[in-house]
């Protein structure tokens, strides 16, 4: 399995091949709560870096998901649109949301690595 | 400012939130877990930061001034639940008063509201020792359908007997305790009131309730549980610019008293009111100040918006012209995208 990259959003990202998987991390489904639906892209559509490409509903909150790169989604997890807790119970497995294919591949390399990611949680819960 | 109980959620490891400048914890085991259990079974919430007064002296026609609702109609160890308004019936506060006796009144506000409602209060009501007791006594509440089994349990005698809205002076366990067949959840549940030293108490209800599964409730669940119920909430539902015949507190206005606020009642035409909503299909949750659009045409906005664990569907409460009927389809702008959705009661869940 390669080595995760993420974002200040909280998304993390894995390469796989041409593609990247999208998620959002630990930290964001335990500040987020439970899960109750997710508003997810159009296969085949295509998002800037930054672009809000999802939406979350928390019974708490709603949260933006941003696209970590330039591309073009190829694949959607439409599990989630039944079963939208699948984020909070298995945010880095099942609860993948969507694969992208990234235009400038080298703007995975500007993401935060897991350590720098980590120290960035470890400000923002203080 | 932190309860007497706030070790314990620390223990607990809920998540705690800073509500109206107290420490208090938003979830333990998570929003619908909790809300479920409440549903179903019974769950222990700390409501310590609820603002409480007690009033001693001749103080029942001054009272009856304050609020909205008839209470006269209440005898001793009773509750009632009504507005506090302003001379232009908008709502100061809505609060529970507890008559101990004739001669002594415990009121419960919100939290929110402690410093303001405790001067309208002392300019208000004359000749009468006002003391804020916030400090003095904790507060627990105890709901859903098996918490009078815990009570029983904990040594509370004659708590089969106590009818809604009555207050009961007994032991729980060895410490004495006001208990209020009172809550905010929708369900059948007791308040309490005891010494605030008694911390041991929160621990002790959590060990008699385990055999019927008794969970801590976070403000989360507090307050999906009361959205559901149709109960209010100030600062969202309802505040000093909205009358208890906009938001749907008809039933407490009792124009056949003297109170502050009765004059502009009777004179104003209401224009809006307080509906429930809920959106079709998508389950998009709408939020505190999202526009309500009718053929395109800003009506309305809504006050509190939620999922609701009990129907699976997000549900809310919003401002609309009064002629919006029940069932009428309107669309709810949530982030710049309309969501159909119909109007409805405010009382999503009854018993």
């Amino acid at each position: 399995m390669a080595e995760k990259k993420f974002t200040k959003e909280h998304e993390w990202i894995e390469k796989s091949d041409q593609i990247i998987i999208v998620g959002i991390t630990e930290f964001a489904q335990d500040q987020l709560g439970d899960i109750v639906s997710i508003e997810l892209p159009q296969v085949a559509s295509s998002f800037k870096q930054n672009d809000v490409m999802a939406i979350i509903d928390s019974v708490k909150a709603s949260s933006d998901i941003y696209c970590p790169v330039d591309g073009e989604i190829i694949e959607i997890n439409e599990k989630l649109l039944e079963h939208p807790e699948l984020i909070n119970q298995s945010p880095y497995e099942e609860g993948w949301i969507v694969k992208i294919k990234p235009n400038n591949p080298e703007q995975i390399d500007s993401l935060l690595s897991k350590e720098q990611y980590d120290e960035l949680v470890g400000q923002s819960k203080e | 400012m932190r309860s007497p109980f706030f070790k314990n959620h620390l223990e607990l490891k809920a998540k705690m939130v800073d509500f109206h400048g107290w420490e208090m914890p938003l979830q333990y085991s998570g929003i619908i877990d909790e809300h479920k259990n409440v549903r179903e079974s019974v769950g222990l919430f700390d409501v310590s930061h609820m603002g409480r007064f007690k009033i001693k002296g001749e103080a029942e026609s001054q009272i009856q001034h304050l609020i909205t609702n008839d209470i006269s109609k209440i005898g001793d160890k009773q509750s009632i639940y009504s507005p506090m308004c302003n001379e232009n019936g908008g709502i100061i506060d809505d609060v529970i008063v507890n008559r101990i006796n004739s001669n002594e009144f415990v009121i419960v506000v919100n939290s929110s509201n402690i410093k303001k409602d405790l001067s309208w209060i002392t300019k208000n009501v004359k000749s009468c020792e006002i003391q804020n007791v916030t400090d003095d006594y904790a507060l627990l509440a105890l709901q859903g359908p098996k918490a009078e089994n815990v009570l029983k349990d904990a040594g509370v005698e004659q708590i089969e007997n106590l009818k809604t809205f009555y207050l009961l002076e007994a032991k729980l366990y060895d410490i004495d305790c006001i208990i209020s067949r009172t809550g905010y959840t929708g369900e059948d549940g007791f308040e309490l009131f005891f010494d605030s030293k008694q911390v041991q108490v929160w621990e002790k209800l959590l060990e008699t309730g385990t055999k019927y599964g008794i969970k801590p409730i976070g403000l989360g669940a507090r307050d999906t549980l009361r959205l559901e119920a149709g109960l209010m909430l100030y600062g969202n539902d309802i505040d000093e610019t909205i009358t208890p015949l906009e938001a749907p507190l008809k039933w407490t206005v009792k124009f056949e008293t003297e109170f502050i606020g009765k004059a502009a009642l009777e004179q104003k035409k209401v224009e809006r009111k307080i509906r429930g909503f809920e959106i079709i299909e998508a389950k998009r949750v709408a939020r505190k100040d999202n526009k309500i659009y009718d053929e395109g045409k800003e009506i309305g906005i809504v006050t509190s918006g939620s999922f609701s664990p009990t129907l699976g569907k997000p549900i809310g409460y919003c401002f609309v012209p009064v002629e919006y009927s029940l069932e009428r389809e309107i669309k709810i702008d949530i982030g710049g995208k309309f969501y159909d959705s119909k109007l409805t009661s405010t009382r999503f869940y009854k018993r």
